[in-house]
């Protein structure tokens, strides 16, 4: 297919395809209320939404289906008083457990398209659907699969790092400094993993927040070693996003950190067509915090 | 019969280590009278730094363990250099180290050498830290100077806002 035929298809494909293409700018985040915390009694409150500017709530909220707290000891539990508005979801969570929480989503999608009949067939979805949803051995079959991670990570007392162990899928944090354990201005490092192997030549990108009182967005770019390390300093305390993504042969329309859009309804039925080829992609996003030396 | 022989080596082993020392920490802080529309008295912590910047003990930790909120430990992290080096390993109340805020004037302390933190620390160069941070006011930390193992000149430096002279003699 030219690059001009492939194009045209992204056009035909219409709505589906405009809105993620739009939305490149935009960014997911979580954003809690403190990152370190001490006493048994302690919750913390977290906004997520999807903006422009960070950390802002001025496009879109973040919806909560995926969104899973993971206590210090690798269970889950629920956010508590979740509600969604017009720009922000907030929930709290409590710490009741000593130890690093994870709080976030992290999710697989698929898009596929195939013959069947003579007839072209697509399908956008969980692993799971695709399992079961594909016909095994479909002809003519294309995929392109990805997996994007959006997380933040709070302390009470004594940091640990349970819930940093890899689960193989996707972009992965492993910490060398721990991501509650970050200073402005001290040097630090973080590991990254891709379905478990150390993600050489990653680039990740570093973005304070507050950028509505600052000219230029400020943000850092750094490149991972052969082992998946990035070394970097953050210049000044406060909350950063920090953004990866991963990605070969055709690419899955997304913005960074986002969760999967809902299928647009009533959408019309344009007759389906092939994706251009196989690809793969991953995304890492997070929300960090320098604390003031 | 064998157990007694190791308690005897081991307490001789902690003899021979550590040369016996009668030196006290004498510490004066000052804490400041503010002329604030809401003040509270700060949380301070008082601890022992090496000489790469880690944390060899933590000395004192006023802070509010009457109050309703979770004994006061919920505002221990904003004390926060000292909390990241040695106050999230510790837990509150803390024996011998857990005490009132203060209020305004100076204060002061003697840190005995049988106890604590300074039990069993070796004689040379660290510094003394005094961190305040107050409620809906601000932080500041405070670094003196001492060697420790003989007694020496005192030595202060001063705050700029929420901690005044901090003075620190190993006697």
């Amino acid at each position: 297919m030219t690059l001009k035929t492939r194009l045209l298809a992204v056009a035909a494909a219409g709505l589906a395809l405009a809105a993620p293409l739009a939305a490149n700018a935009h960014r997911g985040w979580l954003l809690p209320s403190f990152t370190v915390l001490s006493g048994d009694g302690s919750w913390v409150t977290v906004d997520a939404a999807i903006s422009n500017e960070l950390f802002y709530p001025d496009h879109r909220p973040m919806r909560l289906d995926g969104a899973t707290v993971t206590a210090p000891d690798g269970s889950t539990q629920k956010p508590q008083n979740a509600s969604t508005g017009q720009y922000r979801s907030t929930f709290d969570v409590q710490l009741n457990q000593a130890g690093t929480w994870k709080i976030g989503s992290a999710s697989g999608t698929i898009q596929a398209s195939w013959t069947e009949n003579g007839e072209v067939k697509r399908f956008r979805g969980s692993p799971e659907d695709f399992a079961s949803q594909v016909p095994a051995g479909a002809a003519d079959l294309k995929t392109i699969r990805s997996f994007n991670r959006n997380e933040t990570y709070v302390s009470r007392d004594k940091p640990s790092t349970e819930v940093f162990k890899p689960t193989g899928k996707g972009l992965e944090l492993v910490p060398v400094t721990h991501p509650n354990d970050l200073v402005a201005t001290e040097t630090a490092t973080f590991r990254f993993l891709v379905d478990g192997k150390p993600a050489e030549g990653l680039e990740v990108t570093f973005i304070p927040g507050g950028s509505r009182w600052r000219a230029s967005p400020g943000e850092i770019k750094v490149k991972a070693s052969a082992d998946g390390a990035v070394k970097f300093t953050l210049p000044e305390a406060g909350m950063y996003w920090v953004n990866a993504t991963v990605r070969s042969g055709e690419a899955g329309a997304r913005g960074p950190g986002m969760a999967p859009p809902a299928a647009a309804p009533g959408a019309p039925a344009a007759p389906a067509q092939p994706l251009a080829g196989n690809g793969y992609s991953a995304s890492y996003t997070a929300v960090i915090e320098a604390q003031r030396p | 019969m064998k157990r007694s022989v190791s308690l005897l080596t081991f307490a001789g082993a902690a003899v021979g280590a550590s040369p016996a020392l009668a030196a006290d920490l004498n510490v004066t802080v000052e804490i400041p009278r503010l002329s604030v529309a809401e003040y509270h008295r700060p949380y301070v912590s008082i601890w022992i730094e090496t000489a790469d910047a880690s944390a060899a003990g933590t000395l004192a930790v006023w802070y509010d363990a009457d109050s309703k909120e979770d004994h006061g430990t919920k505002w221990l992290k904003d004390m926060r250099q000292w909390w990241r080096k040695a106050g999230r390993e510790m837990s509150f109340p803390a024996d011998g180290v857990s005490g009132a805020t203060r209020a305004p004037g100076p204060q002061k302390l003697v840190f005995s050498s049988a106890k604590g933190a300074l039990k069993g620390l070796k004689p040379g160069q660290y510094t003394l830290v005094v961190e305040a941070a107050r409620e809906v006011g601000g932080h500041e930390a405070v670094r003196v100077p001492f060697v420790w193992g003989k007694p020496g000149k005192p030595a202060s430096a001063k705050g700029s806002a929420e901690l005044g002279t901090v003075t620190v003699a190993v006697k």
